[in-house]
């Protein structure tokens, strides 16, 4: 093996037969759409168990904690081992009920975006829950005091409060579910790195290949700044006028 | 005898009214009635299991796993944290060309996913093979072990350096500016003023820190390490027994639940004399 000169390099870069470049464009494209999938079912899941972690009700914090304190201790790659084997198991038990010889195979990126999504809402949970207690108490007696209700309160006084509180925390998590997507390729989605390793190994520039994978996703994460930047800059417009 | 004025009677609290069985409170006990089951239901599957041959074959495989994933964070945190202390030294340092070279290190570690970096390192080492050959360090790249030891230290030393930056420059100016007019070097107020208070601060990013490198290991059973994950991986490929994977996940739950309880433990002890009470 040996290392690839610039121009070499270049060719095996392009798009095109010669090149790996559309291929990894395409693996790129299912990185993002993963993330961008997991990401609103991780956000609903998440502010629900914060809605339950800040409960008065005792028991109702006891279940979300349980929930949290399970998905933040396991390592996400088990997580995911886990769903991927363990509800195609459970998948076909329940359908060879019915057809007797029957199977059905999961899908790698359905299987993807559930584990990668209950993991983000288990660390979501605790941005929101921090962001809620940031909210004073007189927000919420303000809204009853106009007379809404307690569904209409959330909605309308602390929703927008506690969006500009959690942006942060939710931007860094965002970050953190774009490089957690890189596990997907070990159940076989073709991501970035899958495609990289596949081009690293018919190419034998191993080094070239990973490398312009590790390149590609700062590249998305220097995006997602910009992009978290800029909604910050947007959720935050009113802040001025006080 | 004086009648009690009955200003000086205690005044109780009201009496506590009985909580009825409202909407959120029935969903809690439901949830957690729930999680109970599944919790028992687990143990019972564990109990029934234990002397399955299941775990007659690959229980020692297990213990071997767990060893080998604390070697690995073991060895790992603590070479990431001496690398740390140059890393941080000259991303905080005055000149620019130091400062930015540190900055492009904790930024790439930290942006890319650990995964790649470590088929960066274990791959990507294949195509210097000759140069490393004729440098006499291709044994430790051809080794998966010590890439992934290589990879998990440089990694983990990119968010260790941050940490200990951030804890730094959070330690106010004037403890600097005191140690010096007691006319103590700046090296020594570094070590002996600056860095117990800072740690103080890093405590909790430092306990976070090590926990994701503990669930981050698992990545290294991708390189055909075979740590917790790797020997899960392992059975569950020879037996097609699911409780594989349902065993790994009780030991990375107690390994981490332990650690957390232990580093909490930890910190109300370090910081008992920063807590006010009354």
């Amino acid at each position: 093996m040996r290392v690839a000169g610039m121009t070499d390099a270049l060719t095996l870069l392009s798009f095109g037969s010669e090149g790996w470049g559309d291929e990894i464009a395409r693996g790129t494209l299912i990185t993002v759409s993963l993330a961008l999938a997991s990401l609103p079912f991780g956000l609903v899941i998440g502010f629900v168990v914060a809605l339950g972690k800040k409960s008065e009700e005792p028991s109702l914090r006891t279940a979300a904690n349980i929930y949290t304190t399970i998905f933040r201790g396991l390592p996400e790659l088990l997580t995911l081992f886990m769903v991927y084997y363990g509800v195609q198991i459970l998948l076909n038990k329940i359908y060879q009920v019915f057809v007797p010889d029957g199977f059905v195979d999961v899908n790698a990126f359905v299987a993807g975006m559930v584990a990668l999504s209950v993991v983000f809402s288990a660390y979501a949970s605790e941005a929101f829950l921090s962001a809620f207690r940031g909210i004073k108490q007189g927000q919420y007696e303000g809204g009853y005091a106009l007379g809404l209700r307690r569904g209409q309160t959330l909605r309308l006084i602390i929703f927008p409060q506690l969006i500009r509180l959690a942006l942060p925390a939710l931007g860094n998590l965002w970050l953190i579910l774009l490089k957690e997507t890189a596990l997907i390729s070990v159940i076989g989605l073709d991501d970035i790195l899958r495609w990289s390793g596949i081009a690293a190994r018919v190419t034998k520039e191993p080094f070239l290949f990973f490398g312009a994978a590790c390149l590609i996703y700062l590249l998305l994460a220097m995006i997602s700044s910009i992009g978290l930047t800029w909604i910050r800059t947007w959720a935050q417009r009113g802040e001025g006028l006080r | 005898m004086s009648l009690q004025d009955p200003r000086d009677a205690v005044q109780l609290p009201p009496p506590v009214l009985p909580r009825g069985w409202s909407g959120t409170r029935v969903t809690g006990h439901v949830l957690v009635a729930l999680w109970a089951v599944a919790g028992a239901y687990l143990l019972y599957y564990l109990a029934s299991n234990v002397f399955s041959s299941f775990v007659a074959n690959y229980w020692d495989d297990y213990v071997d796993g767990v060893v080998i994933t604390i070697q690995l964070v073991v060895i790992s945190i603590v070479l990431g944290a001496l690398l740390s202390l140059p890393v941080a030294l000259a991303r905080s340092s005055r000149n620019i060309v130091l400062s930015s070279l540190a900055y492009a290190y904790v930024y790439f570690f930290r942006g890319t996913p650990l995964l790649a970096q470590t088929f960066l390192i274990y791959y990507g080492a294949g195509s210097f093979q000759p140069l490393f050959s004729d440098l006499g360090i291709w044994w430790f790249f051809r080794d998966a072990w010590y890439c992934a030891v290589f990879a998990f230290t440089l990694n983990t030393s990119a968010y260790q350096a941050e940490i200990l930056r951030g804890a730094v420059q959070n330690i106010d100016k004037g403890q600097w500016e005191a140690a010096a007019a007691l006319g103590i070097r700046k090296g020594v107020t570094f070590w002996k003023v600056i860095l117990p208070q800072a740690m103080i601060v890093a405590l909790r990013p430092y306990g976070n820190e090590l926990i994701l490198l503990i669930k981050g290991s698992a990545i290294a059973s991708i390189i055909t390490i075979y740590d917790l994950m790797g020997e899960t991986r392992r059975a569950y490929s020879r037996s097609y027994d699911f409780q594989a994977y349902i065993w790994a996940a009780v030991l990375y739950l107690i390994v981490v639940e332990t650690l957390r309880r232990i580093w909490d433990k930890l910190e109300t002890r370090l910081t008992r004399h920063l807590k006010r009470n009354g």
